[in-house]
């Protein structure tokens, strides 16, 4: 028994080359799969339940994957539908799917896999100890559950393949781990689950396990034992080294793979160079958790910011910057409390010096100034106006702070008109923890369309 | 003056989820990777990273001669203190890391 995936890119909205998936289509995949999102750009898109890329490039993107699978009568697979996958994204997506078959005269049957949780779940959960913390895990209580404005599931392949076994053209998945989305169909299918959600794990980027990661696109071929590589694109080769070296790539661990209902355990997988552009797999293991447990994440709303940025280019300044930020600090502290009547403990001012160490802060060992430096102003506060006000405090300071008691008035140069804007919203992560389940469609909802 | 970026192929850093940060050490050959093994002790990397030893992971995957470091993210991601969304900068840190 073989299953044969074929893997667009790394990511619906990142681009693909479209001669590199011509040439996958003819070597007739049994289904295409392709992961929609990560938490890799912040908290901001779980946080607003929003899609990071373009609706643009989405449709455009998907465009060609939906006319790719008409042309075969082959499933598609979308996971983490609109970067964060919570229902509103992947409603965001089906949507434009829906808008899509229109266009293109097309009837596919969809099926959605809903992922977002209900607090009330979630702090049940907790209170049962049904909640575990996972590597660095930061402290979680009901309060923090119920202060979340999204908390999503990671599916894994239970409800993945409950989703294909509906008989859908297309598959839109809400989150899901990367790796399982690949691994699906080869299960159905036979293929042992180690080699399945290595194969998985391998492809989860697209090309990135090739010489050339640019291309995206990647066949997977599963047997039941093993399973082999072979990037799309005539430039791009997989070699056992390329394939292998993609098992370090955003883990954790490199050998042992935490994904839902078990582990993926690589350490005596075996890579082989089988032509000049593809690798054969074999040898990788899969243990079953004796509790299944599926991983959560869940964005909340920490404070709201404005944010200024001003120029310093005069050198008496530059080269006391740090006194000018902490006089200025300082000021704005009186001020604030004189006229907003905030305390400090309401509201956060950070100067963040760009040429100097604003990458890498207090990790900064090679601190070399340049002619110049960006101060760049966040101010965090608890409402928005209160952080707009503050940001609008701190304006003439920005302005015209002198660091020495005679002379002319200084002015800085502001980048921008208005100099402060507000970025609403600030969203942080606050759930690293699996939760344990009876059922792996318990808190999952499969709907057909 | 070498530094450790000077005698390796590459050095990665990335998310692994937003709570841990991990650095992939790629060297050139065995001779290289036993030399950065013995650099890059849990010692010097807690305190270029300031983190405590005991949280610091370490891997080595001779084969591929590549040593992989992960921690605790300095920041969260995304987080109030948190300057850099995707990790790729903390690289830099061993990067630049003076050798003698």
């Amino acid at each position: 028994m073989t299953a044969k995936v074929l893997i667009p890119s790394g990511a619906l909205g990142i681009t693909y080359s479209k001669t590199a998936l011509k040439d996958g289509l003819k070597k007739n995949p049994d289904i295409i799969v392709i992961d929609g999102g990560s938490t890799d750009s912040g908290p901001a898109y779980l946080g607003q339940g929003i899609s990071k890329y373009s609706r643009s490039t989405t449709k455009a993107e998907w465009k060609t994957l939906m006319e790719a699978r008409a042309s075969l009568k082959i499933p598609l697979v979308i996971g983490s539908a609109g970067t964060c996958g919570t229902n509103s994204s992947v409603d965001w997506f089906l949507e434009i799917t829906q808008e899509l078959a229109k266009e293109l005269g097309q009837r596919p049957k969809i099926a959605v896999l809903r992922c977002s949780q209900s607090k009330t779940t979630i702090k049940d959960a907790l209170k049962k100890g049904l909640l575990k913390p996972l590597q660095y895990a930061p402290p979680i209580t009901e309060e923090r559950i119920q202060s979340c404005t999204n908390i999503v599931g990671l599916a894994g392949v239970e409800q993945i393949t409950k989703a294909i076994n509906t008989g859908a053209d297309i598959i839109i998945a809400g989150r899901s781990t990367d790796a399982s989305l690949i691994a699906s169909y080869p299960i159905l299918n036979g293929v042992e689950e180690g080699i399945a959600w290595h194969g998985g794990k391998i492809g989860e980027c697209g090309a990135f396990c090739s010489t050339n990661p640019k291309t995206g696109v990647i066949l997977i071929s599963f047997e039941k034992k093993g399973f082999t590589v072979e990037p799309m694109e005539k430039d791009a080769q997989a070699t056992p080294d390329s394939v292998a070296a993609h098992m370090v790539y955003e883990n954790s661990d490199p050998f042992i793979l935490r994904e839902p209902g078990g582990c993926l355990d690589v350490e005596s997988a075996f890579y082989e160079k089988i032509n000049e552009r593809s690798v054969h797999v074999t040898g990788s293991k899969w243990i079953d958790e004796k509790e299944y447990s599926i991983k959560l994440e869940g964005a909340y709303v920490a404070g709201y910011q404005n944010v200024s940025i001003v120029l310093i280019r005069d050198k008496k300044y530059v080269e006391h910057i740090d006194a000018w930020t902490n006089q200025i600090k300082e000021k704005a502290k009186t001020l604030i409390s004189q006229t907003l009547g905030l305390e400090a403990k309401n509201y956060q001012i950070q100067f963040r010096l760009i040429g100097k160490n604003a990458t890498l802060g207090n990790l900064e060992t090679n601190i070399n100034v340049s002619c110049e430096i960006g101060v760049l102003g966040i101010v965090t506060a608890q409402s928005p106006n209160d952080a707009e006000e503050i940001g609008k405090i701190l304006n003439p300071l920005l302005l015209h702070h002198s660091l020495f008691e005679k002379g002319e008035l200084p002015t800085f140069a502001f980048p921008f008109s208005p100099p402060s804007f507000n970025a609403g919203a600030k969203y942080e992560f606050c759930l690293n923890h699996a939760i344990n389940l009876k059922d792996p469609m318990d808190i999952f909802q499969l709907e057909e369309y | 003056m070498k530094t450790l970026g000077d005698i390796t192929r590459k050095i990665r850093s990335k998310n692994a989820g937003p709570f841990s940060l991990t650095i992939d050490v790629f060297c050139f050959d065995q001779y290289g990777y036993n030399k950065v093994r013995k650099i890059l002790t849990p010692e010097k990397i807690s305190e270029l990273y300031k983190i405590s030893q005991d949280e610091i992971k370490k891997f080595l995957i001779p084969k591929l001669h590549i040593i992989k470091i992960t921690i605790p993210r300095p920041e969260i991601q995304g987080s109030f203190f948190d300057r850099d969304l995707h990790g790729a900068s903390f690289s830099i840190i061993l990067e630049e890391l003076v050798i003698h």
